[in-house]
């Protein structure tokens, strides 16, 4: 049996950062369980992804025109056909919109247990030992698996350094499997979402409202307090999916990833899939009425006055500094 | 209009009949009116839906329209609504729905009792069943079927207030026994930061007063009668029966409630449903208490008064609020001109208070911004309500037509409470 | 076009959510369920399509306490046929719902298997990928838009940083819904009441045997209380004055 596989994905041609932060952790596990750290790269020319993975000691490569764009059929039956072929005690893979088609899809396909949400993951006494944000991040789930087993992994929860080296860099070439040739998914076109107007991954300030707004029509509260930092507008995913403000502002997983010097959460609770998307930001302040919201984990600081009391008394002394 | 009537109608050159020269030549009313060679589909389709009836007694006299608040605020009255739908427009799609707060003042001074208390819930009852709702009185709706209130909040909050009221108060749902008073707070009070401030002072107050009260904590729901007024009629009977069997399992001698829609309410509509109950609105209850109490201070302020249009005009209470401003010591009390039976409103009845957007984007400005207006113009320094709608109301209205520091927006039980201590 | 919307109960997230005497479990009885918020908008998309290009809509649940109130719901939102499928115990994560339907679905034979992309409590997998793998059907995860296209439909699929993908999926296939093209439409209680008064709620025969988990849960509890954040307290004018002292020590504001 090998070590541990890791699912690698990519971004604009090029490895993505999530799949560095598990090659590290699979460097970790393997320490316990033994074997080899092994990626596997499925793409229509693997050689410049491959070049990339000096953290895996066995680099599987598959290489096809089927795969040349991503589809969840034809890379789930490549990661299917690798756990079989590779037969590994555990199989990382990120908890992104191609994890969340491929982790539960292929343990069922080769009949292991899957563990979704892990930020961390460890070996003890030969059981895997993962930690899963569930409830939104209001409770952590500590549960133990019996190898071999399928995790998915939060982005941010690992370092990306240790995955960049310290493989061997041994190649495995895998055929294509058979199912590539009878795909019934196929890609029509991409889109980079939005008209460019608005770019809120530029912005250095944000003031970002969640479902504590309550309404389309309070958000107009948020907007002044914004405009009168001088910041953009960002939102967490139910009030993009509920129509109140437009997609190309939402910050979190299936948004945007965003940088700012200072990013105020309104009324957001701060679920892991927000959180991955903001947590890089130089100070974090955060305004919700919950005090066990997990958002003040990550906050510097934060308060839970009531946002419609606190926004305007903020817009308020802010016109009068002028 | 039929052909046949039309026909019957003819003008005579000159005409006495007895003694009064009635000749048609200036009589133009016996001519048809223009208006029945035009399509009335649009107003027969509305005058059809239950309810909504006494729109075609509509003459179109006008009284209606000066007596109107949104016509002050944009353009707009039940006369109005009527000629536009006469003339084919469609009224269950048009904003013109969402924007009656349904004060009553039309009915009050209509000759022909065209009821829009009645008629507004019919017609969005109509556009409700369509889909066809604003998204944040939507909001409101799905809010209080998921959680008993329209802000969404958790049910098990809804005594939260209770822990800072500086008084003892009985949450019956935790500690169930008969008590005379069943407070029922109802989801401004029970939630509102402001809201709150007013339920503590009462708290303190009832308990100044020896009275013997609870409230039913977590277990109770919004009375939903703004729902009801915003044409979402079944969900105000699902939450109003639940109300009503949770009602049941407690003893109690009489219902008070601070909130005039909710008295409205249990006084006009859950008899309906089987519930019945000697209901006061918490100034009714308070009003001839006020004798009794411990007077500790005198309160300098010159006070104007908001009368709610669901205690005034629906339930006919002018005198009771007034009573309590008057037995407070130190106060003066001045009148708007806008005031009693002709009182204005702040703009939160009929699912009002979950369309502020939407209406702001059909009127010139807020009706609680002209109000406070209005109060600031008294040269009050503080503007007294009784209806938990009214303070967050009017104390943005306050911000906004730049009056801060001029008005305040006080409870008139936060007065009582600063008097007492 | 049969579509099947298949749905769930999770506990509502606005109401504490609290750990139960084992210590590894939710206290079911003390938890608010709501439907899940993303079958809330597979539903709507179901629906959607329907009204666009005809077909029918088939709500399913597991079997269990309130779900008979969900798939009322389902059938005032638009649903024309609600099915609940027995279950024989208590688990209620996606690989249990999966094997219950999986048999189910083979026989009902729908066109197109729509439900959320995940829900705030499937630790052991997404339904949707568990449940296309078991079936072997095609699946995509993270749709926000579906149309019909004869025999396959075209889906958007979401990705990081805003992109976007146009996949065409032959049917029969199961999608995980992120957002419906529309917002969920809302329905009057005075529906809801009329179909719980005369709206029929039909039973699966039989539901399928589930494996066991192989993964156990040891331990729930709320997140380790790091540093976290300096709490700010008192009226908001004072809160607001700190916040904004913090941001100009920080020269995090003008321009």
């Amino acid at each position: 049996m090998a070590g541990v596989l890791v699912y690698i994905e990519t971004d604009k041609d090029r490895v993505a950062p999530i799949s560095f932060e598990l090659l590290g952790l699979a460097r970790q596990l393997t320490e316990q369980l033994g074997g080899s750290v092994e990626a596997l790269v499925a793409a229509a020319d693997p050689e410049p992804l491959v070049a990339e993975l000096a953290g895996a000691d066995v680099v599987v490569s598959v290489q096809s025109p089927a795969l040349a764009a991503y589809t969840p059929e034809a890379h789930q039956a490549v990661l299917v056909e690798a756990i079989r072929s590779r037969e590994p005690q555990a199989v990382l893979v990120g908890y992104t919109s191609a994890g969340l088609d491929l982790a539960a899809g292929s343990a069922t396909a080769t009949d292991r247990p899957v563990v979704g949400y892990c930020v961390g993951l460890a070996v003890d006494q030969g059981e895997l030992v993962a930690d899963s944000q569930l409830y939104g991040g209001k409770l952590v789930a500590t549960t133990r698996t019996r190898p071999p087993a399928v995790f998915s992994v939060v982005s941010g929860s690992f370092p990306e350094a240790a995955g960049r080296s310290g493989g061997r860099g041994e190649r495995v070439v895998m055929d294509p499997p058979d199912a590539l040739n009878h795909l019934r998914t196929r890609l029509v076109g991409t889109s980079s979402g939005g008209d460019g107007a608005i770019d809120i991954t530029k912005a250095e300030r944000i003031v970002s409202v969640g479902r504590g707004i309550g309404g389309p029509d309070n958000i107009e509260v948020a907007e002044e307090f914004a405009a009168a930092l001088g910041a953009e507008l960002g939102a967490s995913r139910p009030v993009v999916d509920s129509g109140w403000l437009p997609k190309e502002r939402q910050v979190g997983k299936s948004g945007m990833t965003v940088k700012p010097k200072l990013y105020v959460a309104v009324g957001i609770s701060g679920a892991p899939e927000h959180l991955e998307g903001m947590q890089g930001a130089g100070l974090i302040i955060a305004i919700n009425t919950d005090p066990n919201a997990p958002i003040f984990q990550v906050a510097g600081y934060g308060t839970t006055c009531d946002l419609f009391d606190l926004l305007p008394a903020l817009s308020e002394q802010l016109k009068a500094a002028g | 209009m039929t052909e046949i009537e039309k026909e019957r109608i003819h003008e005579e050159e000159h005409l006495v009949f007895e003694g009064m020269d009635i000749s048609g030549h200036w009589n133009r009313m016996f001519e048809q009116r223009v208006v029945w060679e035009h399509d009335v589909s649009a107003l027969d389709r509305v005058t059809e839906i239950p309810g909504a009836e006494s729109l075609a007694y509509c003459y179109q006299c006008g009284k209606c329209t000066p007596a109107c608040p949104v016509d002050h605020v944009g353009d707009y009255s039940p006369r109005k609504i009527y000629r536009r739908t006469q003339l084919g427009a469609d009224l269950v799609s048009s904003p013109d729905l969402w924007l009656c707060t349904t004060c009553g003042n039309c009915l009050r001074v209509c000759p022909k009792e065209v009821n829009l208390l009645k008629i507004m819930p019919a017609v969005r009852e109509q556009a409700v069943a369509a889909g066809n709702v604003p998204p944040e009185l939507q909001k409101a709706f799905e809010n209080t079927f998921q959680y008993g209130n329209p802000m969404g909040e958790p049910a098990r909050k809804r005594a939260d207030w209770v822990a800072d009221a500086g008084a003892p108060v009985t949450v019956l749902s935790r500690d169930p026994r008969p008590v005379d008073v069943l407070f029922f707070v109802e989801c401004y009070w029970a939630y509102h930061p402001r809201g709150r401030d007013a339920a503590r002072a009462f708290a303190r107050t009832m308990e100044i007063l020896g009275i013997d009260w609870g409230i039913l904590g977590s277990e109770e729901k919004c009375s939903c009668d703004s729902q009801r007024a915003a044409g979402e009629r079944g969900l105000f009977e699902m939450v109003a029966e639940q109300n009503i069997a949770t009602l049941k399992r407690y003893q109690f001698t009489r219902l008070v409630t601070p909130d005039p829609h909710a008295y409205n309410s249990f006084r006009n509509q859950y008899p309906k449903l089987g519930g019945v109950y000697d209901v006061t609105h918490y100034t009714q209850f308070l009003a001839p208490l006020m004798a009794k109490l411990p007077w500790v201070r005198e309160l300098p302020y010159r006070v104007t008064f908001h009368d709610p249009c669901y205690l005034g005009r629906h339930n006919g209470e002018y005198d009771a609020p007034r009573e309590m401003i008057r037995q407070i010591p130190g106060l003066e009390f001045v009148e708007m001109f806008r005031c009693k039976e002709n009182g204005y409103c702040c703009g939160g009845g009929g699912g009002g208070m979950w369309l502020d957007s939407f209406s702001g984007n059909h009127t010139k400005e807020r009706l609680s911004e002209r109000r406070v207006r209005e109060a600031v113009e008294t040269g009050a320094e503080m503007l007294v309500v009784c209806c938990p709608y009214e303070v967050s109301r009017f104390e943005d209205a306050v911000k906004s037509t730049g009056n801060e520091g001029k008005l305040l927006v006080r409870d008139v039980i936060e007065l009582v409470d600063e008097a007492l201590h | 076009m049969h579509i099947a919307v298949i749905l769930k109960q999770v506990p509502d997230l606005v109401e504490e959510v609290e750990v139960d005497a084992s210590g590894a479990g939710i206290d079911r009885d003390s938890v608010k369920w709501k439907l899940n918020e993303f079958d809330d908008h597979a539903l709507e998309q179901a629906v959607l399509i329907k009204e666009s290009t005809g077909g029918e809509v088939t709500a399913l649940a597991l079997d269990g306490d309130g779900v008979d109130q969900l798939l009322y719901a389902a059938l005032a939102r638009g649903a024309d046929r609600a099915l609940k499928v027995p279950t024989s115990d208590e688990r209620t994560d996606a690989p249990r719902i999966a094997a219950a339907l999986a048999p189910v679905l083979r026989e009902m034979a729908p066109d197109l298997v729509l439900t959320g992309v995940q829900a705030a409590d499937d630790l052991h997998g997404q339904l949707g990928p568990i449940l296309a793998t078991s079936l072997d059907w095609p699946h995509v995860s993270v749709v926000s838009g579906v149309e019909v296209s004869g025999a396959a439909v075209q889906v958007q699929q979401e990705y990081s940083g805003g992109r976007m993908a146009t996949l065409e999926v032959q049917l029969p296939a199961v999608l995980g819904v992120q957002a419906a093209t529309r917002p969920p439409r809302y329905v009057p209680i005075s529906r809801l009441r009329q179909i719980m008064a005369s709206a029929q709620i039909g039973e699966a025969a039989a539901a399928g045997e589930a494996a066991a988990l192989g993964s156990t849960v040891t331990r729930l509890a709320p997140p380790a209380q790091g540093a976290g954040a300096q709490m700010w307290e008192g009226k908001p004018e004072e809160i607001a004055q700190q916040l904004l002292d913090v941001l100009r020590e920080r020269g995090l504001l003008g321009a």
